[in-house]
């Protein structure tokens, strides 16, 4: 697996697209920050751009990434390896390779800033784990969803459907069954149904580590309450590693039945 | 060598392989025959692995195919149309598949043997048709194992590459080895193949020697005896 990680990596680093996004967040970093001057608007802003960003960015790499290597994947399966490590492979390749551009573009900027000495370096840590996760959640669905489909439109068109369900759609669902049930006690809900959504969970995470967290009135106190705890931190990196570890799963599951 | 026993595959619904029993001994060369469309090439993946059969097993020397991996090290295929990653080298992609395999220094003579030596340091995407045949000659050949499956070696190839690849493949057979090959170019097949095996909708429809073919079919040339075979079962 290591190999094939190696050459999928490799094949990606040498790709444009890597830089641009690489260098897109570099500009990203130091516009915030040297333009800007307020740390912690600085971080908000980066969330905001992080939680909707990656996602997409790792949905259209990761379905991009299989159809074009498609041939490459054929020739490996004629080789003596194992399923299982040849598309896990592809996939960390694909991942790491985003995340690093994701580290290293935001890092820099940050280093320069001056980030060990200030106090925001946990924010921004937390910010860049987030991130990471997104990258790793977001490509193993979008591996997923081109392993299923032969078809390269109806496998872009589904992930397209996928970031927006979850980026966009879901919020103006969930938002929509808080109004409609406003009578009711809607604190657990309202919890667990931040918890199954990866992009709200990372927001909220984010948003509870700041001091603007106050904003967010009563029900801010109960995500406080829930996620400001260790217990709650915990139960959010769980369910981050579940989203992880169950598309990584089907991606075993799936390539060991199909045809090539 | 291989065996095959009561294989059945289906894409959807069309039924590719419906019940084929295959034994293959060692040493010689099959040629896989038959129609397009009529699985040759889903049987060759199936004995790779690549295609997972709805029923039936394969064993390749012995052991069973069936969530097992190691038994490629013993089976170099080349594919049919021979598509590569199209950003590496010719040189990269060598590199590539010794890394993934094993080292072997097979390589030098067979890139001398084709003439490959100005195009290792182009890009594959860059190469012509035959060209890319040669290359994923060499990855074929370049590793010493005791089957070799080559699904239409012949495509693109120029006239001396052909001659080349036939002394190749005379030569891998005096080693001792066994060779499955699909073609349909008929005197090639005639030309280097001890046993044929042909395959109609699904199922072997005859496995025998030419001659056998010959006197089955009552045609004095090996091309109207396919052929014949062909239009009886068509017409």
């Amino acid at each position: 697996m290591l190999k094939i990680l190696k050459y999928s990596f490799y094949d990606l680093m040498r790709s444009r697209w890597s830089y641009v996004y690489l260098a897109f967040y570099l500009l990203l970093g130091i516009v915030l920050l040297f333009l800007n001057n307020d740390l912690s608007k600085a971080v908000i802003t980066l969330m905001n751009v992080i939680i909707i960003l990656v996602p997409l960015i790792g949905t259209i790499f990761g379905v991009m990434y299989y159809y074009n290597s498609k041939e490459f994947t054929e020739l490996l399966l004629a080789q003596p390896l194992k399923r299982s490590s040849i598309f896990l492979g592809q996939y960390l390749g694909v991942a790491l390779s985003l995340s690093m551009s994701l580290i290293l573009g935001l890092g820099i900027p940050f280093i320069f800033y001056g980030l060990f000495k200030s106090n925001a370096i946990w924010d921004f840590s937390l910010l860049l784990i987030t991130g990471t996760f997104l990258t790793l959640i977001f490509t193993a669905l979008a591996f997923n969803i081109a392993l299923s489909n032969e078809n390269k439109i109806k496998g872009f068109g589904y992930a397209i459907l996928l970031w927006l369900l979850l980026a966009v759609v879901y919020d103006g669902l969930f938002l929509m069954t808080l109004i409609m049930f406003e009578d009711y006690p809607l604190d657990k809900l309202s919890l667990v149904g931040t918890m199954l959504n990866p992009i709200d969970l990372s927001r909220t995470l984010i948003l509870l580590k700041l001091d603007i967290s106050a904003l967010l009135g009563y029900t801010g106190a109960v995500f406080k309450q829930f996620f400001g705890t260790n217990f709650g931190i915990i139960i959010s990196f769980i369910t981050l590693t579940a989203w992880v570890l169950l598309p990584v799963l089907r991606i075993i599951y799936k390539s060991k039945k199909k045809d090539f | 060598m291989v065996t095959i026993e009561n294989l059945h595959k289906k894409f959807g619904k069309n039924q590719v392989l419906s019940g084929v029993n295959l034994s293959i001994t060692n040493g010689g060369i099959f040629a896989v025959l038959g129609p397009n469309g009529s699985g040759k090439t889903t049987l060759i993946k199936s004995v790779l692995g690549m295609v997972i059969p709805d029923k039936g097993t394969i064993t390749v020397l012995g052991n069973s195919i069936k969530k097992n991996s190691d038994y490629r090290h013993k089976i170099d295929y080349l594919p049919q149309i021979a598509n590569f990653p199209s950003n590496l080298r010719v040189k990269e992609l060598i590199k590539m598949i010794k890394d993934l395999r094993k080292p072997t220094n097979e390589d030098e003579r067979l890139i001398k043997l084709f003439k490959l030596e100005p195009f290792l340091n182009k890009k594959l995407g860059n190469l012509s048709g035959g060209t890319k045949q040669k290359v994923n000659l060499v990855l074929t050949f370049m590793f010493d194992s005791p089957l070799i499956i080559l699904d239409e070696p012949t495509t693109g190839l120029d006239p001396i590459s052909l001659i080349r690849l036939k002394d190749l493949i005379h030569a891998e057979k005096a080693k001792g080895k066994t060779i499955i090959v699909t073609s349909h170019i008929m005197s090639f097949v005639e030309e280097i193949s001890d046993e044929i095996v042909f395959i109609l909708e699904g199922e072997i429809y005859f496995k025998g020697s030419i001659t056998e073919l010959k006197n089955k079919t009552n045609q004095p040339d090996f091309e109207h005896a396919i052929a014949s075979i062909l239009t009886e079962n068509h017409a």
